[in-house]
């Protein structure tokens, strides 16, 4: 573990700084924002999934009270604005490209989910926009919804440049080879998973308010944004064909994303629009209805699975067929997720020789499905460690032992998978076993026994799991069919007495970004941690940078903020050479002091600071004054946290309710920057985990209609559906970043579900139950006791 | 939420004088069905009369019955000493209402009015024989009741107070809906010396009713031994994403088998 060396240095777990305002109700959100003279967008959308649009009668609307603007598509397409762009697109077997139907700001002539925005209208309040939508006139000519996404391909064509509903048909890896090694196998376990779709959830609806200002000829957008620089990239130079300088876009506090808020919405993009039309600031505030019906949903994915074992239980080839649903228009990255960041990470933790995949995305007439944390890393984990415990169960092996022969061995480090990816480094036994240690794992048994006799059935299941984070380098990225870079910058700026702002262009909405690099920051330079003010989510104070998603933010803009703060401590010592009139190769820094090494001369980090900046004595020929230094950080590779997570459950065959009783929580994320953080980082994944495995779904009808679309029927984890975690770490700190540390946001969310169903399934065991599918409500395992003991009773 | 009129009186009768002068009016008892129903542009009444004022919050001991007024709120049931004393499974229902926030806003008059089918009150009203009082007339249990969302109340009837019977033994056992935490299946047994009584909330189509097989296996053996032998039928049960109705029979057994004890 890192050795801890400052109070509040890397390493120490640092209360947040940001929380006194949070916890105090005092964040300022996009919705606590107002404008003088602002008016309300309120947009209405499509009650039905699947029609032509015949005809939009809005001329009452237009006269009714309050209401300063009512648009449909053909106003916008009058103004020829783009619509949102899929930033990640992937090759199809055929040769062909993945398909990119454009996706209309407002309906043009169809509409293709249920909340597919018609129009928009504009008004003094919201109640009187809401009032006059009541008074717009859709006439539809109703076509067949297509929803179940698996025979998407025989259904209604959803888009014309979209033939059998299929954006794209990708693959992954030797087909021949894996295919013969399922052909030789000893043993083939095969198996069929579905992934269950997720609504995102963030605690903060979707808002944006967008301002035109006519004299300069420029807009200013507050939105509820992971990424505010990506965010004016598309809209100014995809949409609206306007300089970036031209668009400001801040990201004010944001409450929780979980990928939901990376993509940029057509509602951000009508209001930038309709500001300038109306010439006053426009704002719109999702209600969480809206939220459930338009905010990009996660997973949806049906996988089928052969593992190829040879007579000694070992791997020898696994194959995945995946069909996944990603709705009714592509977003920004929904290719990418069950495409690059799903097929790469098929290898696990295992030394598998020949893997095969291919994916199908379908189209349906859903809402888009895109990353939600974990984004496809979740998807493999959960197919493959489902297929680990299953494979386990039919060769009669310790779930745990036959993890163990196949894992990678230590040495065998950096390892090439059959998938792309090269892992840099990793040690897989030592999060097992002490994950097993943590839940006493030997005494199992022990305990199932005791369940029993309580009338109760014990499981326990594991996982072990491996994501990829920090999406890296940029040149692969590209090779990839990615169309954005994915390094991260960084600003530090020394003010003249010494205290720091860094700007960061990574993004914090509930990550504590403002404590963790502080420390980083503090840690560097010597400095009290107070002296480090962190500036995120404005284009117009922090560098481009790429936002935060995919537990990037701290190894590639954290290493970013260290590769700055490194410039500064050069350049620092230069200056410390001329004031203390030594060798600059003489000069040692440390605890924030310059020194002279042998000496007892030296200079403290503020005093070089405002010789900096007061440059009465300094180097000016040589050196220019100021103390302020840029990064931009490209990593030379992804990030490869792994961990094993061991879950135990009981469960009342009364009733079917599934009671999370244990879990243990083994992780390596490299180093730790502050550990508290990852803590809650890791509980919050798990809580989504557990969400997923047994309570929330996403139901559509078979007429398109969001049956799950409040609080009402979504079930959301609470409180009191969690067990108190056992949390602890490894550590084999990543090669390739001056921090030597992974990524821990996504971790919890991708570890748990497998290792819960497989504890569900393990708990069922004793009556012949071998599958369970998400989420495994009390109803589903009811049900599933009913069937096992009346197949008994045959 | 359309605009509406909001009137607060200080007593039933001005309540009553103010609704009948709106053309459709509603009460406004603790908001928490009303106010969503509102901002969602399901209802558009004329006005609300809110009757927070009217003094209708009281607890009182009758001697045979505990008399709770209509504008009580489930967390004063639940922190009652009268109420926990003489039912305590009264009180243990109303400690179980949604979270802390309900259960500071709703009242027993707003739940009862309303007879959402998967209202945890409805069943003790039914359970306990309770009296419903409006401000015309007294309602048996029995009779209040109609059918979903439906109750024998009138237009404009208001009501005050709720009578519950005192039981020798009571309990009230409710399996939550995962997701809203209402009753998926809920179900009050009350004992009484001239038999027991078994009302199931959450699981019926017409909202709450009396299921009579177990109360005449109750009343002859007051033991969750006496259910074991009884067929559920899952005639007439809700069938819904969370429940098909032969789960929710099975519930409602097992529900009422904890609820004996
Ligand atoms: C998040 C949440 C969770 C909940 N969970 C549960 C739960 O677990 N179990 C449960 O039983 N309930 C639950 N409820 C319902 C809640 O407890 C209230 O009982 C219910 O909302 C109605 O009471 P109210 O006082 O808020 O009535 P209001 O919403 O004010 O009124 C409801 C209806 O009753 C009428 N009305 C009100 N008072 C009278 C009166 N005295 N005479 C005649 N008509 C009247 C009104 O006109 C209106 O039509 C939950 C509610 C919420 C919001």
């Amino acid at each position: 573990m890192t050795e801890v060396t400052k109070i509040d240095g890397i390493g120490s777990s640092v209360r947040r700084t940001e929380d006194k305002k949070f916890l105090t109700g005092k964040g300022r959100y996009t919705d606590d924002i107002n404008r003088p003279g602002q008016v309300q967008a309120y947009f209405l959308r499509s009650d039905v999934a699947h029609a032509e649009i015949k005809s939009i009668d809005t001329k009452a609307a237009q006269s009714a009270p309050g209401v300063v603007g009512v648009f449909t598509g053909s106003d916008i397409a009058a103004d020829k604005v783009g619509g949102p762009i899929c930033g990640w697109v992937v090759p199809c077997r055929d040769g062909s490209s993945t398909k990119e139907p454009p996706h209309p700001l407002l309906a043009q002539g169809k509409v293709r989910f249920v909340g597919d925005a018609v129009a928009v209208v504009v008004a003094e309040t919201m109640e009187q926009a809401k009032s006059a939508a009541e008074l717009i006139d859709v006439d539809y000519n109703e076509l067949t919804p297509v929803v179940d996404f698996v025979n998407a391909d025989e259904g209604a064509q959803i888009h014309e440049e979209v033939p059998n509903n299929c954006y794209f048909d990708w693959e992954l890896g030797d087909e021949s080879a894996t295919n013969k090694a399922i052909e030789s196998a000893a043993k083939v376990v095969k198996l069929s998973v579905r992934n269950n779709r997720l609504v995102p959830n963030a605690m903060e609806p979707r808002s944006a308010l967008a301002e035109y200002d006519s004299l300069d000829e420029s807009y200013t957008l507050h939105t509820t944004s992971q990424n505010p620089h990506l965010t004016r990239l598309v809209l100014a130079a995809f949409m609206f064909a306007i300089p970036e300088s031209k668009l400001r876009v801040i990201a004010p506090d944001v409450g929780g994303g979980f990928g939901s808020k990376i993509y940029v919405y057509i509602e951000e993009a009508v209001c930038v629009w309709a500001s300038k039309k109306i010439g006053r600031p426009v704002k719109w505030t999702a209600d969480r209805t809206q939220a459930f019906l338009t905010d990009c949903h996660g997973r949806d994915h049906v996988n089928d699975v052969q593992l190829a074992l040879d007579e000694n239980n070992k791997i020898i080839g696994l194959r995945v067929d995946t069909v996944c649903n990603l709705g009714a228009y592509l977003s920004a990255f929904s290719v990418v997720v069950p495409t690059i960041l799903h097929g790469t990470l098929l290898s696990g933790q295992y030394d598998i020789p020949a893997i095969y995949t291919n994916v199908k995305g379908m189209a349906t007439n859903t809402v888009n499905v895109d990353a939600y944390r974990g984004a496809g890393r979740p998807e493999a984990t959960y197919l493959l460690e489902r297929t680990m415990e299953t494979a386990a169960k039919e060769v009669g092996m310790d779930p745990a032992e036959f993890r163990r022969i196949n894992f990678i061995p230590k040495d065998a480090f950096p390892y090439q998978t059959q998938v792309a990816l090269q892992y840099d480094i990793g040690d897989y036994e030592p999060h097992l076993d002490k994950a097993m240690e943590m839940i006493d794992y030997s005494n199992f048994e022990k305990r199932r026994a005791e369940a029993a006799k309580r009338g109760m059935y014990r499981g326990i299941g594991m996982s072990s799991y491996i994501e990829a984070c920090g999406l890296a380098p940029s040149a692969v990225v590209g090779a990839l069919g990615g169309r954005v870079g994915q390094w991260e910058s960084a600003s530090v700026r020394v003010n003249p007495t010494g205290t720091i702002s860094v700007f960061t262009g990574s993004h914090s909405h509930g990550q504590g970004h403002a404590t963790t690099f502080a420390q980083i920051v503090a840690d560097k330079l010597g400095i009290p941690m107070e002296n480090v003010e962190v500036i995120h989510g404005d284009t117009d104070k922090t560098p481009f940078g790429m936002g935060s998603y995919g537990s990037r933010s701290l190894a590639s803009g954290g290493s970013a903020i260290s590769k700055a703060v490194d410039k500064i401590i050069n350049k620092s010592k230069k200056i410390a050479a001329h004031l203390l009139e030594a060798s600059e190769d003489d000069i040692d820094f440390k605890d924030g002091k310059f020194v002279v090494g042998g000496t007892d001369k030296e200079k403290a980090f503020g005093e070089i600071a405002l010789a900096a900046y007061v440059p009465h004595n300094y180097p000016l020929e040589t050196l220019e004054p100021g103390l302020e230094e840029n990064a931009f950080y490209d990593p030379t590779n992804f990030v490869f946290p792994s961990g094993t997570h061991i879950a135990e459950v009981e469960i009342d065959p009364a009733t079917g309710v599934v009671e999370v009783v244990d879990w243990a929580a083994c992780d390596d994320f490299g180093n730790l920057v502050n550990p508290m953080i990852v803590e809650g980082q890791v509980h919050g994944g798990i809580a989504q985990g557990i969400g997923q495995a047994l309570l929330e779904d996403a139901h559509y009808d078979e007429n398109g209609q969001l049956l799950t679309a409040s609080y009402m029927d979504y079930c959301m984890p609470r409180a009191d559906d969690l067990p108190s975690f056992k949390v602890g770490y490894t550590n084999t700190p990543c090669t390739h970043n001056d921090l030597g540390v992974k990524g821990c946001g996504e971790a919890g969310a991708i570890a748990s579900p497998p290792a819960l169903i497989n504890a569900v399934i393990d708990a069922l065991s004793p009556l012949g139950v071998t599958d369970m599918s998400m989420p495994a409500t009390p109803q589903k395992v009811w049900k599933a006791i009913q069937e096992s003991q009346s197949v008994a009773a045959e | 939420m359309y605009s509406t009129k909001y009137i607060k009186p200080n007593s039933t009768s001005e309540a009553l004088e103010a609704i009948k002068s709106m053309g459709e009016g509603k009460f406004l008892a603790g908001g928490m069905t009303l106010i969503p129903t509102l901002k969602q542009r399901l209802a558009s009444p004329d006005g609300l009369v809110d009757i927070s004022g009217c003094d209708l919050d009281s607890i009182s001991d009758e001697g045979d019955t505990i008399k709770i007024g209509a504008m009580t709120k489930h967390a004063s049931v639940a922190e009652s000493g009268l109420v926990n004393e003489a039912i305590p499974a009264l009180a243990k229902l109303a400690d179980g209402i949604g979270d802390r926030q309900v259960r500071n806003r709703g009242t027993l008059g707003g739940s009862v009015a309303n007879n959402d089918p998967s209202a945890c009150y409805p069943s003790a009203v039914l359970a306990l024989k309770a009296i419903v009082h409006t401000n015309t007339r007294s309602i048996e249990a029995d009779e209040f009741f109609t059918g979903m969302f439906e109750t024998a109340l009138e237009e404009n009837e208001i009501i005050e107070a709720i009578s519950f019977s005192k039981p020798t033994k009571a309990n009230y056992v409710k399996f939550p809906n995962p997701a809203s935490r209402y009753a998926m299946v809920g179900v009050f047994v009350a004992q009484f010396n001239d038999g027991v009584r078994v009302a199931v909330t959450g699981a019926g189509e017409g909202g709450v009713f009396r299921h009579a097989e177990m109360e005449a296996a109750l009343s002859s053996n007051y033991n969750a031994d006496a259910l074991s032998a009884l067929e559920i039928s899952s005639d007439g049960l809700i069938s819904d994403l969370h429940a098909s109705p032969e789960y929710r029979a099975n519930l409602i057994k097992e529900m009422t088998k904890r609820a004996v004890v």
